[in-house]
């Protein structure tokens, strides 16, 4: 490890999180030890719509082992609102009441002695159902005479926006180009599955959750099972991966919590793979049309874009997602009149979530293949239409068509960034060498510019604390939630910088009510920027009083007080120097503080960025067609990923590998699917296609930094990056690789049956 | 039914269903969870573990049929966190974990995968953990550490 200017910031420090993780010492929830705690298991819908008269658990009752079958009825639970833009109409009963929406959706939960009971118990219970017809996509609920999922509704929409209604776009356009996106349903699929254990204790519920949130998912909670929240503890143990999908509540916490209230007795509930798939909300799910009008050298007029999005059968936040959408949609360009419109359909399909990228990404991902098509209408250079149109880094702070504000931004340098790094004059010249062959195996190259927001939606702000004790360690608290990200590692290095305590004398508190006050938690790409400033701030603000401390202490002048060995001391002078523990001792004794100093080495604050940041970067893609079978191979992929100022580049690039990996994922693998009666078909591993070492190359990733002005690291969000960008440029890579052959454009995921029949259709 | 087999070089002997898998009587019969599972479909790699020697999904694998042999799971693969095996070294230094729950599947994995080939190059240690799921990494460190525990100078990834 090099440091750089003596500060431990902006180097590669490995994280404190792998060993005990290594040995595979940590506690995910299903290996918490809780004695006699009862296993749940659900019997969930076979239908995707269908009206519910009655279960019958008599049978289930006697099988060995059972303690109970509770339906609605019995528990007695009011439905509850997953993201709190949506009207009580909206609201999702945890138990089916007289109806289910969707293949999954909860109707009863059998506790049992053990798991297996409890499973063997659930296919005993007999629900008589009658179904009803059934809407998958947005267009189809959307249809005049669809079946409506909600009787008080109207309409199957739980969501709707326009901008620019007024605008003509196209004034002045030479050239318009249109694209249908169908950027499909994604399921986040954590390695660790959803999950969720009850304790009771007297009055006092300990809720675990494997969750992004669970300090704001306690008031949920108690809000909604009317519960006293000082008798309610929620905390994660360690999580195994969460994309968004694990970020807000979900009715089987609300379930476990009641039943562990009613029985008195602890209940878990582990999901199993092919209930996740089923029941974790998924992601995106959204039809794109766009519009963009080009003069005929190459700058964008304007943008028209439709988007139709599916929320799934309940409305989460994945219900709201396509304002995020709209706040992206003018991208990293230049883009004189935009319109956008969104309507957002409720199906008989599992809810949509954020998962990671959460509405950004489709408009990255529409607007980088509408400009390529338009590039290529134009017979200009893909990077070159590009460089054309960017936004310039003098024009920050700016908003937006779409209502961003964006911090700062320099899209060229970025651009320029990757395409030196893929050598692109020298790819362009080998595919010119393979189309001029005709060669079986076809090069493409895409190219892709992105700007996403990070902290979105008003979640610019966390608490964050930081005391010092008598015995020279330090605590740190913040209300977000790591769950693989390296928080412990990159919150203790800030506090490390600022104090001078070794690391190892820093201990980070999260994921716990009983330690945590408040927090949103992680998502959004958020937690550096407000929790890691929290935690920056703290350990500002506690040195400030501690540097006048040690000046009352050490008789000296506070402006003489710097962070010396293992404490403070007078510059120049190690000799007149006071530890971090006398210093704490000192502060908690009346009679060593200066007059009118408050006890105590500590601060606790809600840091407010005052606004969301805006990363940015661009990717470049390198696949290989084979033009007879259609099979694509990633070949390199370069990004160039900008999140201010780099606190561990390690972890940065950690987040690029797997940002890119996932959108790889979305661009050629895996895509959710539904039969005509809503059945899902991707409901296991098996059939739902994460790609493996195998399916992807080495990355070659890097960064700028342009630091944000809009918190005291610099810092923007990295966590989702490497998945805006790295779709589209792939994506336009394998149109770009049979572009030649007549092929403009090809729905994701670009399967090799899907590309084959593109060249076989064009031909 | 009585089944004993030998995790970590200790006898662990108990009466089970016939249907219950190795994975299971690791985590719930010997207690020792930091064998993970990841799905239900043989899929994820995320409960390998070494029988006799060599990598298995241990969710293929009934406990009846492991009765009579060696086990070794994470927790056997060194003696604690300050010791660690050369591939946990190497995972750490290279940043091949996240979340942490593929890792212990995916470093017994990637031991195996070294006894089998020792100086593997990028494309054998891609193909050679196809059956092991991460949903953080994207594999790239992954590769690189099971490059670099195997000695490799050249062809690893940055």
């Amino acid at each position: 490890m090099t440091q750089v200017d003596g500060s431990i910031l902006g180097n590669a420090v490995l994280r404190r999180e792998d060993p005990s993780l290594l040995v595979g010492a940590d506690q995910y929830l299903d290996d918490l030890k809780l004695d006699g705690a009862g296993y749940v298991h659900f019997v969930r819908s076979e239908y995707a719509h269908a009206t519910i008269n009655g279960v019958d658990a008599s049978s289930a009752l006697e099988m060995p082992g059972v303690i109970g079958v509770y339906t609605a009825a019995d528990l007695d639970i009011p439905p509850f609102i997953a993201f709190p833009a949506f009207p009580e109409t909206l609201g999702r009963p945890p138990l089916a009441v007289g109806k289910v929406r969707f293949v999954g959706d909860l109707i009863a939960a059998v506790v049992a002695e053990t798991r297996e009971q409890a499973v063997d118990a659930a296919e005993m219970v007999v629900v008589d159902a009658d179904p009803l017809p059934v809407v998958t996509t947005a267009p189809e609920a959307l249809a005049e005479g669809a079946v409506q999922l909600y009787d008080d509704l109207g309409a199957n929409v739980c969501f709707a926006t326009a901008i620019g209604e007024d605008l003509d776009p196209f004034e002045g356009a030479d050239t318009v180009v249109e694209c249908t996106m169908n950027s499909q349903r994604l399921a986040g699929v954590p390695m660790e599955p959803n999950g969720c254990a009850v304790i009771p204790d007297g009055d006092h519920l300990t809720v675990y959750m494997s969750s992004q949130n669970p300090v704001a998912v306690r008031d949920v909670v108690v809000g909604t099972l009317g519960l006293d929240p000082e008798k309610v503890r929620v905390l994660a143990p360690a999580v195994g991966g969460g994309f968004g999908p694990k970020a807000g509540p979900y009715p089987e916490f609300l379930i476990l919590t009641k039943l562990a209230q009613m029985l008195g007795q602890s209940v878990r509930w582990h999901e199993e793979r092919s209930e996740n798939m089923v029941n974790m909300v998924q992601g995106r799910d959204m039809v794109l049309t766009a519009k963009m009008g080009f003069t005929n050298d190459g700058k964008i007029v304007g943008l028209d874009c439709n988007v139709l999005a599916n929320a799934g059968a309940y409305a989460t936040i994945g219900g709201i997602l396509a304002l995020f959408t709209q706040t992206m949609i003018q991208a990293v360009y230049e883009m004189p009149k935009v319109k956008f419109s969104a309507t957002t359909a409720l199906t008989n399909t599992p809810p949509i979530g954020a998962y990671r990228g959460a509405g950004r990404p489709e408009a990255t991902q529409v607007i980088e293949r509408v400009l390529d098509m338009g590039a290529d209408a134009l017979g200009i250079d893909p990077a070159e239409i590009r460089r054309m149109n960017f936004l310039q880094p003098e024009s920050f702070p700016l908003t937006t068509a779409g209502g961003a504000n964006y911090d700062s931004g320099e899209y060229e340098k970025a651009l320029d960034a990757a395409l030196e790094a893929a050598d692109y004059q020298g790819l362009l010249a080998q595919q010119a060498e393979r189309r001029a062959s005709g060669a079986v195996k076809q090069l493409g190259i895409g190219v892709s510019a992105y700007v996403e927001v990070t902290a979105p939606a008003g979640l610019h702000v966390e608490y964050g604390a930081v005391e010092i004790h008598d015995d020279g360690k330090v605590t740190a608290k913040v209300g977000t939630s790591a769950h693989g990200q390296g928080h412990i590692t990159a919150f203790s290095m800030i506090v490390s910088d600022m104090l001078g305590v070794p690391m190892d004398d820093i201990t980070v508190l999260q994921s716990d009510t009983d330690h945590i006050p408040r927090g949103v938690g992680t998502m959004g790409s958020r937690s550096l920027q407000t929790a890691g400033s929290a935690v920056h701030v703290a350990s500002e603000t506690v040195l400030v009083k501690a540097k006048a401390l040690a000046a009352h202490m050490l008789e000296a002048s506070e402006s003489d007080i710097v962070v010396g060995d293992g404490g403070l001391q007078v510059a120049g002078v190690p000799s007149s120097s006071v530890s971090w523990a006398d210093l704490a001792a000192a502060a908690n004794d009346a009679s060593k503080l200066p007059e009118g100093m408050e006890p105590g080495l500590a601060h606790e604050l809600d840091f407010d960025g005052t606004d969301s940041t805006f990363p940015f970067g661009a990717h470049v893609s390198v696949v290989e067609v084979d033009t007879e079978t259609g099979q694509v191979e990633m070949l390199r992929h370069i990004a160039v990923d900008d999140c201010g100022k780099i606190l561990n580049p390690m972890i940065v690039t950690g987040q690029q590998h797997g940002g890119i990996a996932q959108g790889a994922a979305q661009a050629l693998y895996e895509e959710v699917a539904f039969d005509e009666m809503g059945n899902p078909i991707t409901s296991n591993l098996m059939d739902y296609a994460i790609p493996s070492a195998a399916e992807l190359c080495s990355f070659e990733t890097h960064n700028t930094e342009t630091p944000s002005p809009r918190n005291p690291l610099g810092a923007k969000g990295i966590g989702e990056s490497g998945t805006i960008g790295s779709t589209p440029a792939i994506h336009n890579a394998v149109v770009d690789a049979v572009s030649h052959l007549g092929v403009s454009h090809i729905d994701m995921p670009l399967s090799a049956q899907r590309v084959w029949k593109a060249m076989q259709d064009a031909s | 039914m009585e089944v004993t087999v030998t995790i970590n070089g200790s006898a662990v002997s108990a009466d089970v269903e016939a249907r219950t898998l190795l994975v299971h009587y690791i985590r719930d019969t010997a207690g020792l969870t930091g064998t993970n599972v990841g799905c239900d479909t043989s899929s994820c790699g995320a409960c390998t573990v070494h029988l006799n020697g060599e990598a298995v999904k241990s969710c293929t694998v009934l406990a009846a049929q492991a009765d009579g042999q060696e086990v070794t799971t994470i927790e056997g693969l060194a003696p604690s966190e300050d010791e660690m095996h050369p591939m946990q070294t190497a995972f750490m230094e290279c940043h091949a974990l996240q979340c942490g729950y593929c890792t212990p599947g995916m470093v017994m994995a990637s031991v195996s995968l070294l006894d089998e080939i020792p100086n593997p190059t990028e494309a054998q240690v891609r193909e050679g953990l196809e059956g092991n799921l991460c949903r953080c990494t994207g594999y790239h460190n992954i590769v690189k550490a099971v490059l670099t525990a195997s000695g490799a100078t050249e062809g690893v990834p940055a």
